[in-house]
């Protein structure tokens, strides 16, 4: 396992944010954590980088124990929903910094810069600054910035939850195909179904800071545990007391696949192979 | 088109009676007989030394204000403790508090008679009327300046930056020094000038503990009042244009760091509030 969450509580005053949550994470997957705002899976994702302490319960990252470490020493990589992009520095600078503060050769940097850059598709950008990037432009120079490090463990706060729609979905197909190029255990936070069911491995759905269910995209759908997950993945409606799937095999055109697909590739964009802007 | 060409001749008309108009007269009687007398005023021994007091106050007080506000400026954004409230609006105090009020105070407790001022004297060290008092009273007069433009700059540009340079390995200090201090540069710049000029300018709070002995606790504003009261007129006049030459440098100093400045963060903005 390469994150392992034991029974973590973490409250702010009486508010419990996190209650008695366990989670293991796969080496090398992409996990989601998806549920509504303030059912606690930011609160979760920051106690794995470090930056809450729990209650109770601890976290251990490649089975080394993290509860007590600092962000600094867990080697994680975050990409926070605002791109936290540090606006004096240029777009060099910021990818670089991870290296720079490690007092790492300069050429050295460079080259990893480069890369970098080229990985995220910016290579015409190293001289800008944040504040001439677009949306997704920033958020892809934040996501270089968290992998100059090579952390072990790559944490995504709702990354796309500022870029408009149209970017959102081109992203998410990059994400994916970034995933598959550099494999790096990432957990990704989002309060949108569709993009935790086309993007990831895994997903965890939570609720009122407890996980309600992890499972594969297509299990989740298929098999709910419970009505909070079967309403939240995917369309249900409501009959009498219980919840049903429509039936979508009647709406969509072509011989009938597995609606769990169909629901969700009608609205995604993994063909794209063009550039996300 | 009446009515803004009326405005501009309002705006400008009241900047010339009460700026322009008597700056323009000190300048011109101060040099209405040549350079000579002005030389021989500038460069008599109490006026040098009230030149040089003035800015060594300064250089005391600024650097010791402008590291408090930032730290006291980090308290009230991001502390977390009761008296946050408290400490914000004491804060303050010292724009609301007429700086005779705060000669007075230092007074109280500072002089002879005074409850911390009998035992300090006893061993030594001598705050009123002496240049520790000068500096405290000036510290007191100008330390709200660099907190207040700091405060929203802060509060604008919140933590996230700095966990990100945590997560990225950067210490504590590091993540500080790298990414926080350059994000609220301008808002401390601004403070900094403030401070200086309001240090320069201080006349009510040191007047009251300095005892105004000339050539040993005169600073310029109080050589300006001494001058003048002794009927030195070429001698308060050529004060006065130091005083106002030492303000045009420290506003040069800040219009040419600012050219330098925000290159291309435009979106900043902390940056924004400040052009």
């Amino acid at each position: 396992m390469s994150i392992a969450i034991r029974r973590v509580t973490k409250r702010f005053g009486d508010y419990v944010a996190l209650d008695n949550v366990s989670l293991a994470i796969a080496s090398g997957s992409l996990t989601a954590l998806l549920g509504p705002s303030g059912s606690g899976k930011s609160t979760l994702l920051r106690v794995v980088a470090g930056l809450e302490q729990p209650d109770e319960g601890g976290v251990s990252i490649h089975g080394e124990e993290a509860t007590g470490l600092a962000p600094q020493e867990r080697g994680v990589g975050m990409v926070f929903q605002h791109y936290a992009a540090f606006k004096h520095m240029s777009v060099r600078d910021n990818v670089a910094f991870a290296l720079t503060i490690r007092k790492r050769p300069r050429a050295e940097i460079r080259e990893r810069v480069g890369e970098l850059l080229k990985l995220v598709q910016l290579e015409g950008f190293a001289d800008r600054y944040p504040s001439q990037l677009s949306g997704g432009q920033r958020q892809r120079m934040a996501l270089a910035r968290a992998l100059a490090a090579e952390p072990r463990v790559l944490l995504l706060d709702e990354p796309f939850g500022a870029l408009d729609a149209r970017v959102r979905k081109e992203l998410r197909a990059w994400l994916r195909r970034l995933h598959e190029e550099v494999p790096v255990t990432t957990v990704l936070v989002t309060h949108d179904q569709e993009e935790a069911m086309e993007v990831a491995d895994r997903v965890a759905v939570m609720n009122e800071g407890q996980i309600e269910q992890t499972g594969k995209p297509r299990d989740l759908y298929e098999h709910p545990a419970n009505e909070f997950v079967m309403s939240f993945v995917g369309p249900a409606n409501r009959l009498g007391e219980a919840w049903i799937r429509p039936t979508i095999s009647r709406s969509a055109s072509g011989p009938t696949e597995r609606p769990w697909k169909q629901w969700w590739s009608a609205s995604s964009t993994s063909g794209s192979k063009s550039a996300p802007s | 088109m009446r009515a803004r060409l009326g405005l501009r001749v309002a705006a400008l008309g009241y900047l010339a009676l009460l700026l322009v108009l008597p700056l323009g007269m000190v300048f011109w009687r101060t040099f209405q007989h040549g350079l000579g007398p002005v030389w021989d005023a500038a460069t008599a021994p109490n006026s040098l030394h009230a030149l040089w007091l003035t800015v060594l106050i300064a250089l005391i007080a600024v650097p010791a204000n402008t590291v408090f506000g930032v730290v006291c400026a980090l308290v009230i954004v991001r502390g977390r403790f009761g008296g946050k409230t408290l400490l914000n609006a004491l804060v303050d105090l010292p724009f609301a508090l007429s700086p005779v009020v705060v000669g007075l105070s230092l007074y109280l407790v500072y002089a002879r008679t005074g409850w911390l001022g009998s035992w300090l004297i006893d061993h030594g060290i001598a705050v009123i009327f002496a240049l520790p008092g000068m500096i405290l009273a000036t510290i007191f007069v100008s330390l709200p300046f660099v907190v207040r433009e700091v405060v929203p700059v802060l509060r604008e540009i919140g933590t996230e930056q700095e966990q990100a340079a945590w997560t990225l390995g950067a210490s504590p200090l590091t993540a500080f020094r790298r990414v926080t201090l350059p994000a609220i540069r301008w808002g401390i710049t601004y403070g900094v000038v403030l401070t200086t000029a309001r240090a320069i300018g201080e006349f009510g709070a040191v007047s009251v503990v300095s005892g105004n002995i000339a050539g040993r606790t005169e600073t310029l504003t109080l050589h300006v009042q001494e001058r003048f009261q002794s009927f030195d007129l070429t001698g308060a006049y050529t004060a006065s244009v130091e005083l106002a030459v030492l303000a045009l440098l420290t506003l040069l100093v800040m219009t040419v760091i600012r050219k330098e400045g925000p290159r291309v963060d435009s979106d900043s903005p902390g940056d924004e509030a400040l052009r």
